[in-house]
């Protein structure tokens, strides 16, 4: 029996396929024993099916909600705007950037001049044609004095757009960038209809799968299938029914009782009795997502090393997978470059939990006896604070003071995260190692939030970013997360997997860990069997 | 009857100036809070000047008093205004959930309010036998409970384990009456039994307080039966407390249930005035609070209005 459970575990964390642990199972001969949700899936193979109404409960929505591509700010408007909307690219499973509206794109050698070829014929829900002006209006709409878009940040590389033809949008870039379609393949920068504005945002026209029939934030959206939709093989249902579930035993209820077909954030503490529920399945999938706990250099003692070394031997890792994640995740290497990215680097060493030599580093340091304070609420992640007591008790084993510092959750991350000298912090993450170093490693990013100033760092993520040849790519950015590892101002203690549940008579092909809800295209990625 | 009048229009003009302060204080206190819109909407994905960019749109960076006065000028026009965070009209946000706050209150008050009173006669009536003992406990052993427990423990009997009743209320309009009803059982259910002890008790209280009066022993003695004594003689003149905390407890059902729409998926006025106030979006917030208000103002007037109506010495003062 032990045996199977290892599998089970195995699977539920993603070590092996669902393939490898039905044949295991098997083999075993155990097949009768093994819990139903695990061994009833959908043939992945199978030819999706049209129909059906899909009920999606989703977690964060809010009545404040807006389905304007500058703020998406919830679980609920993200999905549906993909349900109702696509981007020039696709990001796949895999981490590939791939065609959506873009039928193909092309740059320069020195990958700062990037032109996309768009799709003819695309018709967004009210029967206008697309065409480059659109594209040049929805990426606008992100830029510029008065955009308040949450994308600003990482559109700024973007010198000039101007259209070439009405099917061609030509990007000029401050310098070069070799992921530059991934960036395009954000949630905010989906295509809408040029000149869109105010109220107009929430009829929500795209080009998308589903066409939005009513919206009401923090509450529910309606959406049918869009007869027109030119994306072959995608947007299986008749309709989708999109709620804001915040209760996550509302949630979980109202899946047990078929008032929904798919959840988002199964609470991992019950998450054994869920795998038991007959009909449900539980897909647990590693992204780029992760915890995080900043310090800033600026604030004395982090500015010495040995410091930081100290506070990253002084946490285990292990532990706070277990206690927090319930296993559901993957140990931190102190760099936010995930397991699933395209140049992870496979070969550096895992750091590990000794006091012993947290407490060397922080003998030299000579901060002993200083106390830590250490600012948390579960506004950064759920279960922050306890993480953070945990730590506490960690580092008191090297010798280590640390007084965790309870804040509110409303309003952390403009009053505690980067402001504060030492709090907790997530990461969604991002699709390529450029962005995400980009974002919040690099000297001068608007979310650096350490203040870390690496030269060389900042000098082979400049080169990495011009730099076409693979091979070369991965070397510097193995490189760069070693640096980040031993020199950054971030302790990143775990990746954390999305965890979800669904009906098993819904059918899928491979999950993306791109983003929560299957890259958050369940609407058109999924199928009822 | 002209002290009634009197009364009603005295009081609505002291409502009026009621719900004035309180907008104001209600305006202090979320500029009180820290942050504002800009930056809770942009959260972790904020840049100083995207969150400038946005207080400028919706003139956050004019001073508070300046936007008081603003939307105070708008609110004597009779506009509400918009939401901030999705430009969408106060009205439209607020008139349907207004409703479905209503139709769940009256739903749950039409339960409990009979439900209450004649228990609270019946153990008035049998007071201290083991039924007016067994109704103390179990009422006040409901209202000890948090009523989120309440609530997942009759999801649990009804509607996981028997399967009679849905264990989310979303309710829409493309429902009718009937599915709402249905829709909604479990809910008016919690808040019942939440609500029935205070007002069960207030009445049984009441009435034992009355039958200590000489005019009760008068209409004992007189050789009514025990029962004519406390509905016909004694209830009446109780009613004046149980009207008040009827009052209260129909204010509560209103205002009060943001918990109960959370666990049920219910989308009430709380669950909007709870959104906005967390994401600072104030005329949503000033709408919510104006109409909770005015519900508690209404409710106490109408309860005195109907104390006075039900005792003939209030009714007709020499």
């Amino acid at each position: 029996m032990s045996k199977l459970k290892e599998l089970e575990h195995l699977l539920t964390i993603g070590k092996i396929t669902r393939r490898d642990f039905i044949t295991r199972v098997a083999a075993l001969g155990l097949v009768a024993a093994a819990s139903p949700a695990l061994m009833s899936t959908p043939a992945k193979a199978a030819i999706p099916k049209k129909g059906g109404h899909f009920i999606i409960g989703t977690t964060g929505g809010s009545t404040t909600d807006s389905m304007d591509p500058a703020t998406l700010t919830s679980n609920m408007n993200q999905n549906l705007n993909w349900q109702i909307r696509n981007c020039l690219v696709e990001i796949d499973h895999n981490f590939n950037a791939i065609p959506e509206l873009a039928e193909s794109w092309g740059s320069t050698p020195d990958a700062k001049v990037w032109t996309f070829k768009l799709r003819k014929g695309i018709e967004f829900h009210n029967g206008k044609t697309m065409t480059a002006e659109d594209v040049i209006f929805s990426i606008n709409h992100h830029l510029g004095e008065k955009s308040k878009s949450a994308a600003k940040a990482y559109l700024k590389s973007i010198e000039n757009i101007k259209a070439d033809g009405k099917h061609e949008v030509v990007f000029e870039l401050t310098g070069g960038s070799a992921d530059f379609p991934f960036i395009l393949g954000d949630y905010h920068l989906t295509i809408c209809p040029a000149g869109t504005e105010g109220l107009e945002w929430e009829k929500g026209i795209g080009t998308g799968g589903y066409i939005l029939e009513s919206w009401e934030p923090g509450v529910r959206a309606f959406s049918k299938r869009n007869p027109n939709y030119w994306k072959e093989g995608r947007a299986h249902f008749d309709e989708i029914e999109t709620l804001s579930i915040t209760d996550t035993n509302a949630r979980t209820n109202a899946l047990k009782t078929g008032q929904i077909n798919y959840m988002d954030r199964v609470e991992l503490k019950t998450v054994h009795l869920m795998k038991r529920m007959p009909g449900v399945n539980v897909t647990a999938i590693t992204g780029t997502a992760h915890y995080t706990i900043p310090m800033r250099l600026d604030k004395s003692p982090y500015g010495d090393n040995n410091v930081r070394m100290a506070l990253k031997l002084a946490v285990d890792r292990e532990g706070l997978l277990k206690q927090i994640l319930r296993g559901y995740g993957q140990p931190g290497n102190d760099h936010p470059i995930a397991p699933v990215n395209k140049y992870h680097a496979k070969g550096l060493e895992q750091r590990k939990y000794d006091p012993d030599k947290a407490k060397f580093y922080m003998k030299k340091a000579g901060m002993l006896d200083h106390t830590f304070n250490l600012h948390a609420a579960d506004a950064a992640f759920a279960g922050a604070v306890d993480a953070a007591v945990l730590l506490k008790e960690q580092a008191k084993k090297a010798g280590i003071n640390i007084n965790v510092v309870r804040e509110p959750d409303d309003g952390y991350w403009s009053n505690v995260w980067m402001k504060k000298e030492w709090c907790m912090c997530y990461w969604g993450g991002r699709p390529t190692e450029d962005m995400m170093f980009s974002v919040a490693y690099s000297d001068g990013a608007p979310w650096n939030d350490t203040l870390w100033k690496n030269d060389r760092f900042n000098k082979l993520l400049i080169s990495a970013r011009a730099e076409l040849d693979t091979d070369k790519r991965r070397k510097i950015y193995r490189d760069m997360q070693e640096i980040c590892r031993n020199d950054s101002g971030t302790v990143v203690p775990m990746f954390n997997q999305m965890v979800e549940a669904s009906s098993n008579k819904l059918a899928h092909g491979p999950i993306s860990g791109h983003m929560a809800l299957d890259g958050m295209r369940n609407g058109e990625r999924w199928w009822f069997a | 009857m002209n002290t009634v009048l009197g009364l009603v229009v005295k009081r609505i003009g002291l409502g009026i100036l009621t719900l004035m302060a309180i907008s104001i204080i209600f305006f202090i206190g979320v500029e009180a809070l820290p942050g504002d819109l800009a930056e809770e909407i942009l959260g972790q994905n904020a840049l100083p000047e995207t969150v400038a960019a946005f207080r400028k749109e919706l003139k956050l960076d004019l001073p508070p008093h300046e936007r008081y006065v603003a939307w105070l000028g708008d609110l004597m026009k009779g506009d509400l205004g918009k939401s901030l965070a999705n430009g969408r009209p106060v009205v439209d946000l607020v008139g349907w959930r207004f409703a479905n706050t209503l139709f769940l209150a009256i739903s749950a008050a039409v339960i409990a309010v009979p439900v209450a009173i004649l228990l609270g006669i019946i153990a008035a009536l049998y007071r201290n036998s083991l039924f007016d003992r067994a109704i103390s406990m179990a009422t006040l052993s409901a209202i000890s409970f948090p009523e989120f427990f309440v609530a997942y423990i009759l999801i649990a009997l009804l509607s996981v384990q028997l399967i009679i009743f849905p264990s989310i209320s979303n309710i829409n309009d493309q429902m009718s009456f009937w599915q709402k009803i249905h829709a909604i059982v479990l809910p008016c259910l919690t808040l019942t039994i939440v609500v029935v002890a205070h007002m069960m008790r207030q009445t049984r209280a009441a009435i034992i307080n009355i039958l200590a009066r000489p005019f009760i022993e008068m209409a004992r003695l007189k050789g009514i039966q025990r029962t004519r004594v406390i509905v016909m003689h004694a209830f009446p003149n109780a009613l004046s407390p149980v009207i008040n905390v009827i009052a209260l407890n129909l204010a509560y059902l209103v205002v009060g249930v943001v918990i109960v729409e959370v666990v049920f998926v219910y989308p009430g006025l709380g669950q909007l005035m709870v959104d906005s106030v967390s994401k600072r979006d104030i005329p949503v917030v000033q709408a919510c609070g104006l109409i909770f208000a005015s519900i508690y103002i209404g409710l106490n007037l109408t309860a005195d209005v109907f104390s006075i109506l039900s005792n003939p010495r209030l009714r007709n003062p020499r």
